[in-house]
């Protein structure tokens, strides 16, 4: 809420400078956002009045103009269209100084404008940083006083403080909750304005019925009959609106205005001639019509409360007006509204109509349930005094059911104490909430029942009221402890891998951690993922963020892309995090999976350039690497197979489905060549992705005895067919070396001269080892030859 | 036997001139070996008398050793020399760069996010993670945000349908950990949090770590203390902190902590409080019994103020050249 420092000090004036009013209120929870002066540094302009306005010889666009600065007459050269003899106007005379952006003043002097001498200028409100308003100069009141210093007469030496108000302070949300709350700071009086009762001049009163006395259990009106629709608002209220960042519209808005900035309270005038029958505040009919003030069409919902007369809804109840009921230039018969709406009627209604008002604003967050016979009192005296016409009585329909019920709320003492870990006197206690304007009342020794008034709707239970000590006690004043508590160990499973570790041992192996968007376009998640239909946001930021990733790649991917747009060949990135599977659940709970998984991708040379390294660029074998090296953290690299398998974003020849005991819990592959060169990417790209909870949960290490006796290794060269995998061979070897064949290394795979087209030849180096003895060569032959029957039998694997 | 002194002075000479190891092995068996000219004479004092043999045998050793020493001399010469060329001949640049894989780097997001998990792990605090994709009861209901109520605009909130939605916190964990456990409990939630938000200084992905504690007894004093000393730890500064009351339906009371910049600003780093009544009514936690503390920070801001950083967006463009200036 934006507010002038001011009208503040109309109210409370505490002997404290801008800045520790501001530092004072930031630190009770009414942050300052920002200060900022009402108008420019200038001096030098009074108020001047053109006397006469003559065309310029020598140009279309000038006047050449005679100006009453109250004492002599002076002739200034004006370019602005409406200067006029007559005008009130903001006059800068010789020597004045006008602000600039720069900051550096600009000083007005004597001037020559084709050949026409000026003695000083007529200014716009830009040009002197009051407002925006540059559209021709500046209009004063016609009894402005001539000759007055304009910063005088303006009250500009001001400042807009604007206050970032929590939801839950909506009674400061007005000049007198402000000044209330800078009273209870500062211990200083508050003159707040109460608006004395206007007797009736007239006995004319229009109809209210509240069908909905729930959601508006106080609606206050009154008639004022014959107001003059040529009256302007004074000077002082356009300032205090706009200083509070209002416009100024009419005197009938701007009085409304107005009382909701003074006192808190949203108001609406009706043009009475305008409204038929009488006023009924009830439900809107779901899909029923209204036009609204700002012109908007609008198809009401049955949530929204309305105001309506015989021919239907004419207001968004608390929230705006309606267009046909509006005053405008030839209204002089007026109705004024002053309502209770509570918070739960109003709140998300403005909202869910992409409206925000602020009258809305304050019903959304609460408003003092008894302030709207003053409220229309109010509007009534500045009404009458600007604008005449004669009021009727006031009219007040309230059902006592539904209004809120003054709270009484009790207060313990020891739980101050130890909430707030001090002593806190009892005097202290009452001093402070009596201040705040809360009724105090000892209920026994230890305990106080404290009576809340009504425009501090946000206390109702004890621990409002202990917040409010802390407060105004200063939070920074409370002591400071640390917490002691006794630790029992955690449970700490060691074979359970880290993520840390695993993240470390990427970027062991000149891995980068990414971290790309959950959110991603569902065209490229499509193109990643043929097997889940991603999940889709139901008001995205935009289409580039509008599915939830059912994989890590696409971002990967995209961040891939980038780095090779900006001269990166070699990237090594990984990242984990969660990817969101759609399931076929019953309940809402288990519709989506989410899960956490680690995926990598490297793309480029195999080493990072240097003077010896290798040139060659990085194939599946390189990142199929980087991955064994994570299975082996959990030591269950047994556990673990490598399957032939598609995948729509891989490359159906280099593509596996990691397995653990038989389950599908990753990929590994080759971006799919279409897939790269439809995305704009260069070079082969290898990625993985695997389930994060499979990867960490690993197998404890045993002990295996040492041999004392020497191991024995037997090379075997074999022969075979290309579509015989390395995994078929390695399984039966496995299976016919016997119990004490404790290792298998391939060491070579060979295609070429000497052996035929479509076949290869793998080189096999095996390891026996017996643990209590050496073993002879008739054992080692034995299994040697079990293993290359069974090989040729069963794969056609010859030996070379 | 006048031959002895010529054998050792031609062997001494033989010895000089050897200009390798192998020459001078040949020299050390051409005189000394089996069949070596020295060794031949022992073999010809059989021929002499009885009474010349031990003065000549005598005379034959004591060449002989004196050929050894030369012999050893010029070896350990040779052996040395040789040494030196290769050592010479060995010499690299060792200012050329390594050889093999260069070291990848954590992401500075994980990074702050690790050392703030570590400091709360070091008081007793367990990590505690949860669901990113929530019900609206998690994410709001619990924590005292009711449907329409003004604190859910300050939550700008990605929604799937009326109930589903990306948490725009991660107090869902807190709540999900008070309803399976009672008192004691000291938890941080790490993770990314979502606010449908987008520009300079707001992404609508970021990531926080909010903390919980509750215990019989645990005060206002409490709070300040833990989360004066994690500041101060975190940015490894005698800093000065203030705390300033706010707003949050899930506290009461509720503060904003900022710290003082170099340049005399306070800067607003972290969000906390005494958790509300009524959250823990809807746990299940008696709140006579019980009471305690949460907070929440933006592991980003942390992150920008801890190393510098200038603009938010950087941290999920994922370019090499910022990534890599973290290890």
């Amino acid at each position: 809420m934006k507010f002038s420092e001011k009208w503040l000090r109309e109210l409370v004036n505490p002997a404290i400078s801008t800045q520790e009013l501001v530092d004072q209120v930031t630190m009770a929870g009414l942050e300052v956002d920002e200060v900022e002066a009402v108008a420019g540094d200038f001096g030098g302009v009074i108020v001047g009045e053109i006397l006469k306005a003559e065309q310029h010889p020598n140009a279309d666009k000038l006047q050449v103009c005679t100006v009453s600065n109250g004492s002599e007459k002076i002739q200034v050269v004006c370019g602005a269209p409406n200067a006029r003899a007559g005008l009130k106007t903001a006059f800068a005379t010789v020597g004045a100084e006008l602000p600039t952006p720069d900051g550096k003043p600009f000083k007005i002097k004597k001037a020559k404008l084709r050949q026409v001498e000026s003695f000083g200028m007529l200014c716009a409100a830009s040009e002197l940083s009051i407002s925006e308003d540059a559209d021709g100069i500046m209009e004063l009141a016609a009894d402005a006083p001539v000759g007055m210093c304009l910063r005088e007469y303006m009250g500009l030496d001001d400042r807009v403080i604007d206050v970032d108000l929590t939801p839950n302070r909506g009674d400061c949300l007005s000049i007198r909750g402000l000044a209330r709350e800078v009273g209870v700071l500062n211990k200083a009086p508050v003159e707040f304005v109460e608006a004395g009762e206007t007797a009736p001049q007239i006995d004319d009163t229009f109809g209210v019925e509240l069908e909905a006395s729930e959601q508006c259990p106080r609606y206050v009106g009154r008639v004022i009959r014959g107001i003059d629709p040529k009256a302007t608002t004074p000077l002082w209220m356009v300032e205090k609106l706009r200083r509070s960042g209002v416009r100024s519209i009419d005197p009938v808005v701007d009085v409304t205005n107005f009382v909701l900035l003074e006192q808190g309270q949203p108001m609406h005038a009706f043009d009475l001639d305008k409204l038929s029958g009488k006023i009924l505040v009830r439900m809107a009919q779901q899909d029923e019509d209204l036009k609204l003030l700002d012109g908007s069409d609008i198809k009401l919902n049955a949530d929204t409360l309305v105001i309506a007369d015989d021919n239907g809804a004419v207001a968004m109840a608390g929230i705006m007006g309606g267009d046909s009921t509006a005053c405008t230039e030839k209204t002089t018969n007026i109705f004024l509204e002053a309502a209770f709406f509570t918070q739960l009627a109003i709140a998300g209604r403005a909202r869910s109509y992409g409206l925000h008002t602020d009258s809305s604003h304050r019903f959304e967050r609460g408003v003092d349930w008894q302030r709207q016979v003053n409220a229309v009192e109010r509007a009534t005296e500045l009404l009458l005094d600007i604008v005449g016409g004669e009021a009727g009585p006031v009219t007040e329909v309230a059902c006592e059911a539904d209004l809120p019920k003054p709270a009484q709320v009790t207060l313990r003492h020891r739980k101050v104490n130890s909430m707030l870990a001090f002593e806190m006197l009892a005097e202290e206690i009452e001093e402070i909430l009596t201040r705040l304007g809360l009724g105090v009342e000892k209920a026994g020794d230890d305990e106080w029942i404290v009576s809340v008034p009504s425009y501090r709707f946000d206390i109702s239970i004890e621990v409002d009221l202990i917040e409010e000590l802390a407060r105004v006690y200063g939070y920074n004043n409370l002591p400071v402890r640390v917490p002691t508590a006794s630790l029992p160990f955690k449970a700490d499973r060691e074979s359970e891998v880290s993520i840390d570790r695993i993240r470390r041992n990427m970027i062991g192996r000149g891995y980068q951690e990414a971290i790309t968007y959950s959110f991603i376009e569902a065209g490229l998640a499509k193109k990643f993922d043929d097997q889940y239909e991603a999940v889709a946001l139901a008001n995205p930021i935009s289409a580039e963020m509008a599915v939830m990733r059912t994989t890590l790649w696409p971002g990967l991917v995209k961040a891939a892309l980038y780095n090779q747009n900006r001269q990166q060949t070699r990237i090594r990135l990984f990242e984990t995090g969660q990817r969101f599977l759609p399931q076929t659940g019953e309940a809402e709970s288990d519709q989506i999976k989410q899960q956490n998984v680690i995926a990598g991708l490297i793309t480029g040379r195999r080493q990072p350039e240097g003077w010896s390294a290798d040139a060659s660029t990085v194939d599946f074998y390189d990142i199929k690497a980087d991955l064994e090296s994570l299975l082996a953290l959990s030591s269950a690299t047994d556990q673990y197979r490598f399957v032939p398998a598609e995948h729509v974003a891989l490359h159906p020849g280099q593509t596996a489905a990691i397995e653990r005991n038989g389950e599908v819990v990753g990929y590994i592959g080759a971006l799919h060549p279409s897939l790269s060169k439809d995305l704009g990417l260069n070079g082969d790209l290898f990625l993985f992705e695997l389930c994060l909870d499979t990867l960490r949960d690993g197998v404890l290490a045993v002990f295996n005895e040492l041999s004392k006796f020497p191991e024995s290794r037997r090379d075997i060269a074999l022969v075979m067919d290309e579509a015989v995998s390395f995994e078929q061979i390695r399984s039966i070897v496995v299976e016919q070396g016997g119990e004490f064949l404790q290792d298998v290394t391939l060491f070579d795979v060979y295609r070429g001269k000497g052996i035929e087209q479509g076949q290869k030849s793998l080189a096999l180096g095996l390891t026996w080892q017996h643990p209590a003895r050496t073993l002879n060569d008739e054992e080692i032959n034995g299994a040697v030859d079990a293993i290359l029957s069974t090989l040729a039998d069963g794969l056609g694997a010859t030996q070379r | 036997m006048e031959n002895i002194q010529t054998l050792l002075a031609e062997g001494e000479a033989a010895v000089a001139q050897a200009t390798s190891v192998q020459e001078l092995d040949q020299v050390r068996v051409d005189y000394l070996g089996k069949k070596g000219q020295l060794t031949a004479l022992m073999k010809g004092l059989g021929k002499l008398s009885a009474e010349e043999r031990p003065a000549a045998g005598a005379r034959i050793n004591e060449a002989k050793q004196a050929l050894q020493d030369k012999l050893s001399a010029r070896k350990y010469d040779l052996e040395t020399a040789a040494l030196a060329e290769r050592l010479a001949a060995e010499k690299i640049d060792v200012t050329l760069p390594g050889r093999g894989e260069e070291l990848g780097g954590l992401h500075p997001v994980t990074r702050t996010m690790q050392r703030i998990e570590q400091f709360f792990a070091g008081i007793g605090y367990s990590v505690e993670e949860g669901p990113e994709i929530e019900d609206d009861y998690h994410n709001f209901e619990a924590l005292n945000i009711p449907a329409h109520h003004p604190a859910r605009a300050m939550h700008d909130t990605f929604y799937f349908n009326a109930n589903t939605l990306l948490r725009t916190h991660t107090s869902g964990v807190q709540v999900r950990t008070m309803e399976k456990q009672q008192p004691p409990i000291r938890i941080v939630c790490p993770g990314r949090v979502y606010r449908c938000d987008y520009d300079q200084t707001h992404s609508p992905m970021f990531h926080q770590v909010e903390g919980l504690l509750v215990d019989k007894e645990i005060s206002f004093a409490d709070l300040k203390g833990t989360l004066e000393q994690f500041l101060r730890e975190f940015f490894e500064e005698d800093l000065e902190v203030r705390f300033r009351p706010s707003y949050f339906p899930f506290t009461e009371p509720s503060i904003e902590v900022d710290i003082k910049r170099q340049d005399g600003k306070w800067m607003e780093v972290l969000g906390c409080g005494v958790v509300h009544p009524k959250v823990f009514e809807s746990v299940g936690i008696d709140p006579e019994e019980y009471t305690g503390f949460a907070f929440g920070m933006g592991v980003e801001r942390l992150a920008m103020l801890r190393y510098g950083v200038n603009d938010l967006r950087l941290f999920f463009e994922n370019d090499l050249r910022f990534l890599g200036q973290f290890r």
